[in-house]
């Protein structure tokens, strides 16, 4: 590519119009967080004029916030973790070992992550009830059945990225884990993870936010005991009044930990999809 | 075969160069692959393989609210569920067509939005510049943000009398009056553009990712020949980027077809006609009703038509690139 002047324009042009597009709504749910609730209740504008940290306040009061913050933290996090200890140790056999059902493992594996979740809403909600019903265990409406559900969902991208990871790590260092004594668990343990840091922690924010933003299992599986912040900030809205300045509030709350912690893994996340894309 | 020299040196497991040494202990090799995996996969099948089979089942039978609690009394409805759900005549099949029609167009329109605003803005910052590492953080933010996040600011900006766009709509001069956004016919445009707002990040992020990998020396030699910018678009970018192109429109072309959260967060119960798309209209068909039945079989039908279109466009792209 030339930078020509009909280029410079074209990337002026395009950059500030996208700009303008991924920047207005997000400037939108900041100002409106900063709003009284008469503000957001009366014709739009764009800057605060009556400037208040209010809703930031009031958002924990109007509707259980904390509490959906403590289930969705405690939800995403177990989900992670054993999502990706999950994938480590499958995206290890894949890369490493040559067995019988290797491509039909993956390909089954990797096709389930493109299949409508609504698929299997119905049936796993009756599985569940029906669990329930005869073992006693109960799964809809706790964070178990959530955590279970929202670890799958995760797993499939992450054993295929991590085993894209494992494969560009050169097979001479396992062997020589091997050669000092090491089994091969120990190799992947003291080798191979540590050098796949990168891939792991891209795998772990992608797992996080897979389950933080989950709306259409949560809207289903969760009852008032484990409902998460995807549906919980629809509480905002109630038959009187819709306090649209905490929920812009609650939304940006919310979003920060996820979008920093995307932010700061995105080299890794990019190296990932195009490691995937190009094979 | 190189044994012969390796036999010299007192190996006790002679091992051929190349080969990994896992896979040389017969032993030990023979269980810990599936032992590795055995987690996985139990998880797979309990989360995604049975409750898909079990849903198969379903669409045979008549399993409303009363057989939920004790499901396998539940009588066989033969086709029964799938003669509802396709009878165009009556109300429920003719809601799942029209919903079917909306979430076509929903699809195609946002797959071709956000590849359109995802390739214009990787070409935009592909060659460096001051400010670039800036802007292409800021574009991934949309993406980054919890879905919910997002569409739920989408939805207080296209509030008739409070939201930002129809203020910015007057103040352009572009509308008279106050349109609805959220209900009526303007709802498929809301969807469009909420869902593309997401997306053409995740297409942007993709192709930028592609465009990595293109050597520069093309373009230099293109540039020596006399070719301007756009051809060097059409002859280097897209040519390269095509395996990239394969798999980014069709995950792309998944993920709308089925999406839920925008419909669902944007309109909750209250879905409008012009909105309605299919997944979210197997989820009220199934939730509001409690009739189960049919909507398996509304699923099963998705799932069958997915198939169809995703082996259909395998089977076009395979030949096409065969050819090339």
């Amino acid at each position: 590519m030339r930078e020509t002047r009909g280029f410079k324009i074209y990337r002026g042009v395009t950059l500030t119009v996208l700009g303008l597009f991924v920047l207005v709504p997000l400037y939108v749910m900041i100002t409106s967080s900063l709003k009284p609730l008469k503000d957001v209740q009366g014709a739009f504008t764009w800057w605060p004029s009556n400037l208040t940290l209010a809703p930031f306040f009031d958002m924990w009061k109007t509707v259980p916030l904390a509490k959906y913050f403590v289930n969705s933290t405690i939800v995403s996090v177990a989900a992670t973790a054993f999502s990706v200890a999950i994938a480590i140790l499958a995206a290890f056999a894949v890369s490493r070992f040559k067995f019988r059902g290797r491509t039909v493992f993956t390909t089954t594996v990797l096709s389930t992550q493109m299949f409508p979740g609504v698929l299997f809403l119905l049936p796993l909600f009756l599985i569940f009830v029906n669990i329930n019903n005869s073992f006693g265990l109960q799964l809809v409406g706790t964070r178990l059945g959530l955590i279970i559900t929202y670890l799958t969902f995760s797993l499939p991208f992450s054993i295929w990225m991590l085993a894209g990871y494992f494969d560009s790590i050169p097979r001479e260092l396992d062997e020589a884990a091997l050669v000092d004594g090491c089994g091969p668990m120990g190799a992947l343990w003291r080798v191979v993870l540590p050098a796949a840091r990168p891939g792991v922690i891209a795998v772990a924010i992608y797992s996080f936010m897979t389950a933080w933003g989950e709306v259409l299992f949560a809207s289903v599986m969760t009852t008032e005991a484990n409902r998460t912040l995807s549906v919980g900030l629809r509480q905002y809205s109630t038959q009187t009044n819709i306090y649209w300045n905490q929920i812009m509030a609650a939304a940006l709350v919310v979003s920060v930990p996820v979008v920093i912690g995307f932010l700061l893994a995105q080299r890794h996340f990019v190296a990932g999809v195009t490691a995937g894309a190009v094979k | 075969m190189s044994v012969a020299t390796e036999t010299a040196a007192p190996a006790p497991a002679p091992t051929k160069k190349k080969r990994s040494r896992l896979e040389h202990r017969p032993g030990l090799n023979r269980w810990l692959p599936y032992a590795l995996l055995a987690p996985a996969v139990l998880l797979e099948l309990f989360i995604h393989i049975i409750p898909m089979l079990v849903g198969i089942w379903m669409s045979f039978v008549k399993l409303t609210k009363f057989f939920i609690a004790n499901w396998s009394s539940a009588p066989g409805a033969g086709l029964g569920n799938y003669k509802v759900a396709l009878d165009f005549n009556n109300a429920v099949g003719q809601g799942l067509l029209k919903s079917f029609g909306v979430t076509v167009v929903f699809s195609l329109v946002t797959v071709a939005f956000s590849w359109v605003l995802g390739m214009a803005a990787a070409v935009a910052l592909q060659p460096e510049f001051r400010g670039r590492g800036i802007i292409r953080t800021l574009f991934l933010v949309p993406y980054a943000l919890p879905a919910y996040a997002g569409i739920l600011t989408w939805n207080f900006m296209l509030q008739r009398d409070t939201g930002a766009v129809n203020h910015v709509l007057n103040q352009l001069h572009l509308t008279d009056g106050k349109p609805f956004w959220l209900i009526g016919s303007n709802a498929l445009i809301s969807l469009i553009t909420v869902a593309g707002w997401k997306l053409w990040t995740f297409a942007f992020l993709t192709l930028m990712a592609g465009m990595q990998s293109i050597p520069r020396d093309l373009y230099e030699a293109a540039s020596v020949d006399g070719a301007g910018n756009i051809r060097q678009w059409r002859n280097i970018t897209l040519p390269s980027l095509r395996p990239v192109n394969l798999v980014l429109v069709l995950v792309l072309f998944l993920w709308t077809f089925s999406d839920f959260n925008t419909p669902y967060v944007l309109f909750g119960t209250a879905q409008p006609p012009a909105g309605d798309l299919i997944t979210f209209h197997i989820y009220n068909a199934s939730f509001l009703t409690w009739n189960f039945g049919t909507g398996a079989a509304m699923s099963v039908l998705l799932l069958i038509f997915l198939m169809i279109v995703t082996g259909a466009y395998l089977l076009v792209t395979g030949r096409r690139s065969r050819r090339a």
